[in-house]
């Protein structure tokens, strides 16, 4: 039992929250600051699963699969641009358009893929707006409803 | 002394000046525009703009009075067919429309005009002067046909034996058990064959026709926009829309490069029972080779049951067949005559490698046949090689008619515009 509870205080102990806690990089702290790794990484995970379809502009393909630029989908509520990434997407016009592919859920991507990507897509192509963090993606993961 | 020496050389210049302005003016003459309406053409030929529709141009079809009718794709203030009369000079402007449904395909074909939305087929009564008689009150051909979003248009072309040809695509890339995710694999038989993914045929003059009542004419055809009837050999010709995004959805086996040029886009001539293969195989251009689908068991080398149907020819990956059309005029050279123009509307799927397609192609024929190698017609459409290259193009080729000058017609459904291509060479 006694052996157990050390086991469990010591791997939260090395747990990647309880790292971050204790060395916290001072450019996330701000909500409006985006912190540059991220976007990078983002990139990385962008240029892999997203460029095909979005296309290396962000600007989509007419009709077929839409743009991640001036869409409130991408610039606004966190949570259900997070849930897009989850569960897929399909037969929901955007900015009043049509778009006929389906996207597929990408939910084999781990938390902080998802941040970094979803960090990188909210500050590129003209887009500016705050990053996700891991613990966010983690947390809309948990609730997330099929 | 300069006085006098001039004047007779000023009214010489002003009887040429009215001269000239009395044969642009009292005489309308139709001439390409100066700079081909963009377009790169071979030496000898000349394109104008017929119209700039400013709707989402799809099919279109020349009535043999040269009236034009255009297919939008969504309506424009009401107005799902664009009705326009070319003057002299070939210029048009839209002198009306109807239909206020969004769709693809159009053809007018003894009396009649045929137009589709995503679910059904219209018909429309032509007068001797080629205009609709019944505008709101036209007979619906075929109806409920199934469209979920993916390759939902339903293109149509006519025989000349009374029966009707219509797509209808499968609701999917590949079969998946989910669509386009990445390692899901293909759901055993792929049994939305049952009702998408071929041709269906219908009799021309009847209403009411649905599934039922129609024939599954060919399968296995993922999405078919371009197709039209080879009356030397008496075979419906079509156009398939090759699968995407290899790479993508098995990154093990496909390279980006490799999912660029794969696989060809096909162009297929069908007999009635036919069976192209879709979703269990694609077509490698390079191995000229059907190979079996990664969905289905195959690793990008195991060739698929050679039992499905051998492609009539191959094109580049990924460049999106919208329209076809067999050349039937007088106007052009001899070497189009019975030949095939392929609008192909661009591609989206090649990317990380650059974009390709937005032109027009020529495939010789013979003997109802494809027969030596297939040639760019028509270029520029996208507007620069940067705009090509991303993508990003001003115009995209999708239909394709014949005047009844022999005259091709082109429509681009990225900015609306109507082209007119001529062979102006005496």
């Amino acid at each position: 039992m006694k052996q157990t509870l050390l086991i469990l205080a010591v791997l939260a102990g090395c747990s990647p929250a309880a790292f971050a806690q204790k060395k916290p990089t001072p450019k996330a702290t701000s909500a409006t600051s985006v912190p540059t790794a991220a976007v990078l990484k983002g990139r990385a995970v962008y240029t892999q699963y997203c460029l095909t379809c979005h296309q290396a502009d962000g600007g989509g393909v007419d009709g077929m699969n839409p743009p991640l630029t001036k869409t409130d989908y991408v610039l606004g509520d966190k949570t259900r641009l997070t849930k897009v990434l989850l569960n897929g997407l399909q037969g929901q016009d955007i900015n009043g358009e049509e778009y006929h592919n389906v996207m597929p859920s990408q939910d084999y991507l781990n938390d902080q893929q998802m941040a970094d990507v979803l960090t990188y897509v909210r500050n590129s192509f003209g887009n500016k707006a705050s990053a996700v963090t891991a613990a966010e993606v983690k947390a809309v993961r948990a609730t997330n409803k099929k | 002394m300069k006085n006098s020496m001039t004047r007779p050389l000023l009214f010489t210049a002003a009887i040429a000046g009215s001269l000239s302005l009395y044969s642009l003016v009292g005489k309308p003459v139709l001439a390409p525009d100066p700079n081909n309406a963009g377009l790169k053409l071979p030496a000898g030929f000349g394109a104008l703009v017929v119209a700039e529709t400013g709707g989402r141009a799809r099919h279109l079809t020349v009535t043999p009075e040269g009236n034009i009718y255009v297919k939008l794709n969504r309506p424009k203030d009401g107005k799902g067919i664009l009705e326009l009369h070319p003057a002299a000079t070939g210029k048009a402007t839209v002198t009306g429309g109807f239909g206020g449904y969004g769709g693809t395909g159009i053809y007018a074909k003894d009396g009649y005009l045929y137009a589709s939305s995503d679910e059904e087929v219209f018909r429309y009564k032509l007068d001797a002067k080629g205009e609709v008689t019944n505008p709101a009150q036209p007979e619906k051909i075929v109806t409920g046909l199934l469209n979920r979003g993916e390759h939902e248009s339903k293109s149509i072309v006519l025989d000349n034996a009374g029966n009707l040809y219509v797509n209808i695509g499968a609701y999917s890339n590949s079969c998946q058990g989910k669509d386009r995710q990445k390692g899901s694999m293909g759901i055993a038989n792929c049994p939305l064959l049952d009702s998408a993914g071929g041709i269906w045929q219908f009799r021309a003059d009847k209403a009411g026709q649905t599934y039922g009542t129609g024939t599954r004419f060919a399968t296995g055809l993922r999405n078919v926009v371009g197709l039209d009837w080879n009356a030397q050999n008496n075979q419906l010709f079509v156009m398939q829309h090759g699968r995407d995004q290899l790479h993508d959805i098995f990154p093990e086996m496909y390279d980006t490069k490799q999912s660029a040029e794969l696989p060809a886009e096909c162009m297929y001539a069908l007999s009635k029972g036919a069976n192209a293969g879709w979703p269990f195989l694609y077509y490698d251009p390079a191995k000229h080779e059907k190979i079996l689908a990664p969905e289905y068991g195959g690793d990008g080398q195991k060739l698929a049951d050679p039992k499905y149907l051998e492609p009539a020819a191959a094109y580049p990956a990924h460049m999106a067949p919208d329209g076809l059309l067999f050349y039937t005029g007088t106007m052009f050279p001899e070497k189009y005559r019975n030949g095939a123009f392929i609008a192909f509307h661009g591609s989206w799927n090649r990317a990380p490698e650059p974009q390709k397609g937005y032109y027009v192609v020529f495939q010789p024929f013979k003997d109802g046949k494809p027969n030596g190698q297939w040639e760019v017609f028509a270029d520029n459409f996208a507007g620069s090689p940067e705009k090509l290259a991303s993508g990003r193009a001003d115009h995209k080729p999708c239909g394709l008619a014949q005047g009844p000058d022999g005259s091709l017609y082109v429509s681009d459904d990225k900015a609306g515009t109507i082209y007119r291509i001529m062979y102006t060479k005496k």
